[in-house]
């Protein structure tokens, strides 16, 4: 039987590689393999996933060198001389093995407002938004993010300045800038505004080339840069 | 330094690159024509000594460099190795008043005086 060499991050910051070899199958993903090392190499392997099928963005990993969500990613696309090496998401703290702590990560979409403040009640009618409006464009644009943190981990800004708000956050920030319902619109901008949030984005776009759902996060934080400068300047934050 | 601070530091660290952009242009294409035509140094100076326009020009130049690199070396400080705050906001306003003397020392040299 084919196998394939595996290196997975074993420990936690302080951690090496251990080598284990799997069978190779027909249509592989990478989650297999760490689901196969776990369930017949080593059950101590710590690893997170929960649906398989790239809904939740649990099973974010570094393959190879790269963030890549592993449900989604087959063996044969990322194998390199019939060896994978599986690491934890960069820019987090590693808990075990292959768990990050992905408090820090959801910590910043809240500090960027990343929720939505309305104004109406269950009184009131509904709002009615065209879907030919540009602000409803640029919501659709960026409303699929799922928050596997894949973007978090490519991020050269996070790992240079660790208050830099990231990619996912700033992407949910613009869906809700574009919003027409909400009305903490000054306060969004005023939390994304400076050297830890959209300005501090070198436009890299790394972000958007790794993003398993496609969406561009630098897209994004282009217009948060535009909205909080014309907001500063006519003096609304 | 205040949030409003960082984001007009932004704005003019964008406007001072159109500017740039177009500077270095007219710069590059001037100097090309003028060696190309073979003008010594002296007939170079003979005629750009006095002249207004170019003087203004290059003036804008030096401005622009001088808001540019600042700006720009404050982030390189600021990520490369974590130098942040008010003591490093200082030392770059101080390169920033030295690149502007450099320049326009220069522009003085080259645009200034001589026959109007």
């Amino acid at each position: 039987m084919q196998t394939l060499k595996v290196r997975i991050w074993r420990g936690a910051e302080n951690g090496a590689f251990q080598e284990f070899e799997v069978p190779r199958l027909e249509s592989q993903t990478v989650l297999d393999v760490v689901t196969h090392v776990q369930r017949k190499c080593d059950p101590t392997l710590a690893y997170r996933f929960a649906c398989r099928v790239g809904v939740c963005g649990s099973c974010a990993m570094t393959v190879n060198g790269q963030s890549r969500w592993t449900c989604r990613t087959h063996v044969d696309k990322v194998a390199e001389n019939g060896t994978v090496e599986i690491a934890p998401l960069r820019n987090l703290p590693v808990v075990k093995d292959l768990v990050t702590d992905m408090r820090e990560f959801f910590d910043k979409w809240a500090k960027a407002r990343g929720r939505f403040t309305g104004s109406k009640t269950r009184k009131d009618d509904f709002e009615r938004v065209s879907p030919e409006s540009k602000e409803r464009k640029r919501v659709d644009a960026g409303i699929e993010c799922i928050g596997c943190g894949v973007c978090y981990s490519a991020c050269d800004v996070v790992s240079w300045n660790k208050d830099y708000l990231g990619p996912a956050a700033l992407n949910r920030a613009w869906t809700l800038v574009n919003d027409v319902r909400d009305t903490a619109q000054a306060e969004r901008l005023a939390a994304v505004a400076g050297d830890a949030g959209c300005h501090a984005c070198h436009t890299h776009t790394n972000c958007t080339e790794r993003c398993p759902k496609g969406l561009s996060p630098t897209a994004g934080i282009a217009g948060l840069k535009r909205a909080v400068l014309s907001a500063t300047l006519s003096g609304k934050i | 330094m205040s949030q409003r601070s960082e984001v007009l530091l932004w704005g003019a660290q964008r406007v001072s690159a159109m500017v740039l952009a177009l500077c270095v242009v007219v710069h590059l294409v001037t100097m090309i024509i003028a060696v190309r035509s073979g003008l010594s140094g002296a007939e170079i100076l003979g005629r750009t000594q006095g002249n207004v326009a170019w003087f203004a020009f290059y003036t804008l130049f030096v401005i622009a460099v001088s808001v540019h690199a600042p700006i720009g070396l404050r982030t390189i400080l600021g990520e490369a190795l974590g130098w942040r705050g008010s003591a490093t906001n200082l030392l770059i306003a101080v390169f920033g008043v030295v690149l502007a003397l450099w320049g326009m020392r220069a522009v003085f040299a080259v645009f200034g005086g001589g026959q109007a």
